[in-house]
């Protein structure tokens, strides 16, 4: 069995060299709860892990410039406990909240859920509606990438070998805006996405939507974002045309696969109705009307 | 590349260990150090059976690397306990017959002091919640979410029946 090395950079620059000079596959640890798994089962044969919990920034959360900056590593129990990440961004904590368990909370994060690329990552259809752009160090220096550009494929990123992500930012959030995710599973806890969906919104004084992102997971390669479905939502009211219009789009961007969690007709239709559900959660959210988690 | 070298708490005593990269904490904990009583389900995180507190967090030690565990402070079932006298949880685990083969009765001892130190007034539902990850295949789970919230109630300091 070759010998698998592990190291623990405090900078960013000895991590980069740590990846940029690994001659076989070099995998970054962040929770581990992907990672661990692959190694494991020797899906992935890696020769060399670069755990980059030790790096100042890749856990913790901060304000900046009326927004919130995530550490890429931060449990998702650390989010969870965020008073402020809560009441900004309750539909990027709950989506973070529904990965797994107790104990999987006290490890996953956000750039561990995207980069493991699943097209079923909870966290990333939030994210995507978020708008949250990724900061990714390497050896060419810094770069901010939208979180949308990251996955390319299932289990694929867009990341250079000598790259990985630092931190997330979450834009300041207008007044009147709100955001909600939901997933679809045959049960009430532990399990994969059959269809997840993640919608931010910002409305005016009246409720009329001024802008919206809507990201589409678990039917297609990747997550989606759905340019089509928040431009239905955009300079109307949550009214039955809007929705009906929101769940075509919905239902329009969906390419996904029989598997044992779901039907290509039955994730399709799911699809709709989630939407239609998460917009709504969002447009209270928006107005005041709710707060918080939705389970 | 030789093993590590990793210098840790466990339990509250100060503890060195040598590992390799893929051993995890779980691993170590069972064939480095002797500690048998976080047991390996499934090795994958699905179970809760070697759930074990690091830093304040309940994770899952198979999913842990050993080396991560340097200038960590953790928490194994060993170390529930203080000395001879059961924490709540085990004396009502005890009491509720909350266990048959006890196999995951470490992890879900572990999980429930966790949870108890984070909430200690739980509702059923939020200890239910809780405690997903651990699975038993034996007691339908009714007496362990008995034994909880007994054991919680104890805690706080209500007179119990």
């Amino acid at each position: 069995m070759p010998t698998l090395n592990y190291a623990a950079p405090s900078t960013v620059d000895e991590a980069v060299k740590l990846l940029a000079g690994a001659s076989g596959l070099a995998k970054v640890l962040s929770g581990g709860t992907d990672l661990l798994v692959q190694l494991r089962s020797g899906r992935l044969k890696p020769e060399l892990i670069v755990d980059t919990k030790h790096i100042p920034g890749t856990i913790g959360i901060r304000e900046e410039a009326g927004g919130f900056v995530v550490g890429a590593a931060t449990p998702g129990a650390v989010v969870e406990a965020h008073a402020g990440m809560n009441k900004a961004w309750p539909g990027v904590v709950e989506a973070l909240d529904l990965i797994g368990s107790t104990q999987i909370q006290g490890r996953c994060s956000l750039a561990g859920n995207l980069c493991n690329a699943s097209p079923a990552a909870d966290s990333v259809p939030a994210l995507y509606a978020a708008g949250a752009i990724a900061v990714v160090v390497g050896s060419k220096g810094r770069r901010e990438v939208a979180v949308e550009q990251i996955p390319t494929a299932p289990g694929r990123t867009s990341l250079a070998k000598d790259e990985f992500i630092l931190e997330f930012k979450f834009p300041p959030r207008p007044p009147h805006s709100g955001d909600a995710y939901l997933r679809f599973i045959p049960r009430t806890e532990m399990d994969i996405a059959v269809v997840g969906v993640g919608i931010s919104v910002t409305l005016d004084a009246k409720g009329v939507c001024t802008a919206a992102r809507v990201g589409l997971g678990a039917v297609a390669p990747t997550v989606l974002l759905l340019k089509e479905a928040a431009d239905a939502l955009v300079g109307h009211t949550l009214d039955e045309a809007t929705l009906a219009k929101l769940d075509a789009a919905a239902r329009g961007a969906c390419k996904p696969i029989n598997d044992k969690r779901g039907t290509i007709e039955y994730r399709t239709k799911v699809a709709g109705v989630l939407a239609r559900r998460v917009a709504a959660i969002a447009f209270d959210r928006a107005m005041g009307k709710t707060q918080g988690k939705t389970h | 590349m030789s093993k590590h070298h990793v210098t840790t708490t466990i339990n509250g005593e100060a503890t060195e260990f040598l590992c390799e990269t893929q051993q995890t904490l779980l691993d170590t904990l069972r064939d480095v150090l002797g500690l048998t009583g976080s047991k390996e389900g499934c090795a994958s995180g699905d179970c809760g059976a070697c759930s074990v507190i690091m830093d304040g967090k309940l994770v899952c030690s198979c999913l842990v690397l050993g080396v991560e565990a340097e200038g960590k402070a953790i928490t194994t079932v060993e170390g529930i306990a203080d000395g001879d006298h059961l924490h709540p949880v085990q004396q009502k685990f005890l009491e509720h017959a909350a266990l048959q083969c006890g196999f995951c009765t470490p992890g879900f001892i572990v999980a429930a002091k966790a949870l108890l130190d984070e909430n200690p007034n739980p509702t059923e539902t939020e200890a239910r919640y809780w405690l997903a990850g651990n699975l038993c295949r034996c007691t339908g789970y009714d007496k362990i979410i008995r034994a909880v919230m007994d054991a919680a109630a104890e805690m706080r300091g209500e007179t119990v029946r």
